[in-house]
């Protein structure tokens, strides 16, 4: 574990223990199961949006994502009565699919990240409305009790959103900092010249990781719909995007690109999830909820800042010593 | 000569370990035009810079009009009348001509709102434009200009400054022959209306055209001047060069063999009108020499797929092959040690074991996972065999001096499968001990059996190093020297374009 990701660990240790001295629910089972049900379905595709913005990109998509495929989802579950392993590989391919269309505009046609994904913001909601003429969907009486629980149940009363949320991070752990994409992906984001220059396919890179953050999103999908019970078309969703980015920045992932780790990612969606929580423990306005998120993302990279810049002027330091002891 | 306005007095400039300009003196009148020549390196940048206010010398005077100037900085080289044509232009393309001329310090209407006054910009520009004998308008947008033009539209700003002296570093690069006519008539005219000129080129036909007095620039002193009726190129040559080469040539064991690199008929994107023509063998080092733009860097990113070449074939050990991307290269045995290091070669913030294994991951991971202690016994491996000085392996390469750093990029390389090796400028910024360990590491490659593309810009190097010398003119190559024709002066000539009359 990096040492950026244990500072980080830290903080989500003291502001936990800050709200339990002011509110000890913080800590009752209900409450627990409650935030790791939460963690669970934030922290799947922020992962995904993490591995987007270590390339040096954004995805700003992903809440018109889980419109769209939320609405589909449900559509052929419920009116079109299709057998539901169909429906879940169909929801989930059209996340791939989204994310390869990203991809290919960013890496093909060399369009900026931000645009792509804007207007895949714009896209899949206005289809989304137009697909539902604005009208909420929901499960109705139909019989899937597996999905249901698969979706929205507990196993030893650990939440399965939560369960889904620890497999695919042990998985995009292995992936990004044991495999040889992984390597392939940090290399891309910090220097993709050289990394060209190194043999490696920059484009199929950059655009597994808009497919990886594709297929997350329609993983999620699934289960934001079970959470809402109903999905109407022109809020679910919304601002998600957003909470992924900020739990991806806060867990050490750089917009710069190259920067980034699993762990860092997971704590950045916990300390989040802690955040909101806080908020209606501690009898602060709910509508305060943005402010104080926002005013802890900027402490927290302002502080990171403080440090780097600490470190940069050791460093510089330590080489002017070396050109004078040379000289 | 005139009585001269501008006086630079024993003018030195030390960078940390590096002596840019030692002890030039430099002075010119209203209405010369003065070629400065010299080869990559000897300094005339850094002469330029100065001039320019934007690097300051380490000891020296500069007088304007006889006044010191203790402190010479942008602004006062602006208020002293220098300005600056430079190769790449510095316009607007956004923006028209007349905008571009008055950036920065746009006529204004006065009143409320105080915009632009583009009438007056207009009436300003016009008499600018009639004095250089243009045929396009103040308000024709730059972008729908030719490089020529644009020029002179760098030249009508630098009129409209009051310039006294207009300093033109290689502006006929990218002309036609025409064009570069046109220039030169341009330069006669303002030397006509008393504006002073620096006439930076490598092309000694054109300094023989148009100036009045060369002066020449080698390893940072000025060398020798010639007046105007000794401007000839062999005497221009001979000042360009003239040193004695310290001989680090280390004969090759073996004859190289007759397999090895061909291309034939290629043709690069920066050069899509000339074909080049090239065998390189397995066990020679092959320099490659020319002047900076010649087209060396172009030939060697074509080879490895960076920009695939858009004609012509590639063959390796007589076998055709196509590159269409570093992977086609790489899977060949044909690598690059880029120019730029830091950029292109290697991933700075990564350990050196990273580095080292970043090409040829999937020999690290035979089961999908990379495996630490393989790429830790190679990075180990490596840093022995060149020598890499560093605590550890997992140092990030950043923190590494130049000659490590560019042994990190070998390493990476030769812990592969190595057929043919293109350095481009292997030793540029490294000390002279690592220098000296990368030629002992070329010819090892070399009696291995590597067919070695060498680019270089060190004359030093291209003749103390190759075993034969390819030297690239304008995107051809412009000839072959055998290394018992090796001089510095037979590459000159060839490097300029200039046919020995044989």
């Amino acid at each position: 574990m990096h040492k950026k990701d244990l500072g980080l660990l830290v903080l989500v240790l003291v502001i936990g223990a800050i709200t339990t001295a002011l509110n000890p629910v913080f800590l009752s089972p209900v409450n627990l199961v409650n935030m790791a049900n939460l963690i669970g379905l934030f922290g799947i595709f922020s992962i995904g949006q993490g591995l987007v913005i270590i390339t040096g990109g954004i995805e700003l998509s992903v809440g018109s994502m889980f419109a769209l495929i939320g609405v589909i989802f449900v559509d052929l579950l419920v009116n079109f009565a299709l057998p539901w392993p169909i429906v879940v590989l169909v929801a989930i391919g059209l996340g791939l699919v989204f994310g390869a269309v990203h991809g290919f505009l960013v890496t093909r046609l060399h369009l900026q990240p931000f645009v792509v994904t804007l207007c895949g913001l714009l896209i899949y909601r206005g289809i989304a409305r137009w697909y539902m003429a604005d009208a909420t969907i929901g499960f109705g009486y139909g019989d899937f009790d597996t999905l249901f629980w698969l979706a929205s149940g507990r196993s030893f009363g650990i939440p399965h959103t939560f369960i889904a949320f620890v497999i695919v991070a042990i998985v995009m752990y292995v992936v990004l900092h044991k495999s040889v994409f992984g390597r392939h992906l940090l290399a891309v984001g910090k220097n993709e010249e050289a990394a060209r220059f190194s043999g490696i396919n920059t484009r199929v890179v950059i655009a597994s990781a808009y497919m990886i953050n594709g297929a997350l999103a329609g993983l999620t999908a699934l289960f934001l719909a079970f959470y809402t019970s109903s999905v109407s078309p022109s809020a679910h969703g919304s601002f998600y995007e957003l909470y992924a980015i900020a739990a991806a920045v806060l867990g050490g992932c750089s917009l710069r690109g190259g920067e980034g780790s699993i762990p860092g990612i997971v704590l950045g969606t916990i300390l989040l999830q802690i955040l909101q929580n806080l908020v209606n423990l501690l009898g602060i306005p709910t509508s305060l909820n943005f402010a104080v998120m926002g005013t802890v993302i900027l402490a927290g990279v302002l502080a990171d800042q403080a440090l780097q810049r600490r470190r940069a002027i050791k460093v510089a330091e330590q080489q002017r010593a070396k050109v004078v002891a040379a000289a | 000569m005139p009585a001269p306005f501008l006086e630079l007095l024993d003018i030195t400039k030390t960078y940390p370990g590096v002596t840019a300009l030692s002890g030039v003196s430099f002075a010119i009148g209203a209405g010369e035009v003065v070629g400065l020549i010299g080869e990559n390196g000897a300094g005339k940048s850094t002469l330029m810079k100065i001039l320019g206010g934007v690097v300051e010398p380490t000891r020296g005077t500069i007088r304007v009009d006889g006044n010191e100037r203790p402190a010479f900085t942008v602004t006062e080289s602006m208020q002293a009348g220098i300005a600056f044509v430079h190769q790449e232009l510095n316009l607007f393309e956004n923006l028209d001509v007349a905008a571009n001329i008055f950036i920065g310090r746009e006529p204004r209407s006065g009143g409320f709102l105080n915009l632009v006054d583009q009438a007056e910009t207009r009436r300003r520009v016009a008499p600018l434009l009639q004095r250089l004998g243009v045929d396009f308008g103040p308000d024709t947008p730059v972008a729908e200009l030719a490089i020529a033009e644009r020029q002179m539209v760098e030249i009508a700003k630098a009129l409209s400054l009051n310039a006294r002296l207009i300093i033109m570093d290689e502006p006929t690069s990218s002309l036609t022959l025409s064009e570069t006519d046109r220039l030169l008539s341009v330069i006669a005219e303002l030397k006509a209306q008393g504006v002073a000129i620096v006439y930076i080129s490598h092309r000694l036909n054109e300094v023989k055209q148009c100036a009045d007095r060369v002066v020449c620039l080698r390893d940072g002193k000025l060398v020798g001047t010639l007046a105007k009726d000794e401007i000839e190129h062999p005497a221009m040559i001979r000042l360009m060069i003239g040193r004695d080469l310290k001989s680090v040539y280390i004969p090759p064991k073996h004859a190289p063999k007759e397999s090895g690199l061909t291309l034939e008929g290629l043709r690069t994107t920066a050069f899509p009108d000339f074909a080049v023509d090239l065998t390189l063998r397995r066990g020679e080092i092959l320099g490659l020499a020319g002047l900076i733009g010649s087209g060396r860097t172009s030939l060697a990113r074509a080879i490895f797929g960076i920009d695939p070449p858009l004609a012509g074939t590639v063959a390796l050990d007589g076998q055709p092959i196509t590159v269409a991307n570093p992977q086609d290269a790489i899977a060949r045995g044909i690598y690059l040690a880029p120019e730029d290091r830091k950029r292109s070669g290697l991933i700075l913030e990564f350990p050196i074991r990273e580095n080292i294994s970043l090409a040829d991951l999937k020999e690290y991971a035979p089961s999908w996972l990379i495996r630490r202690d393989k790429e830790l016994a190679t990075a180990e491996r490596q840093k022995v065999r060149l020598g890499i000085r560093t605590p550890s392996v997992e140092t990030p390469a950043i923190s590494l001096s130049g000659g490590n750093q560019q042994k990190v990029v070998l390493a990476k390389w030769l812990s592969m499968r190595p057929q043919v090796i293109i350095f481009d400028e292997p030793t540029r910024g490294i000390d002279v001990g690592a220098k000296a360990e990368i030629y002992q590491l070329m010819r090892e490659l070399a009696e291995a059996g590597v067919a070695i593309l060498m680019i270089s810009s060190d004359m030093e190097e291209v003749i103390g190093v190759s075993d034969r010398v390819a030297v690239m003119h304008e995107g051809s190559i412009a000839g072959f020297l055998e290394r018992s024709q090796l001089s510095e002066h037979a590459i000159m000539e060839l490097a300029i374009g200039h046919r020995p009359a044989a």
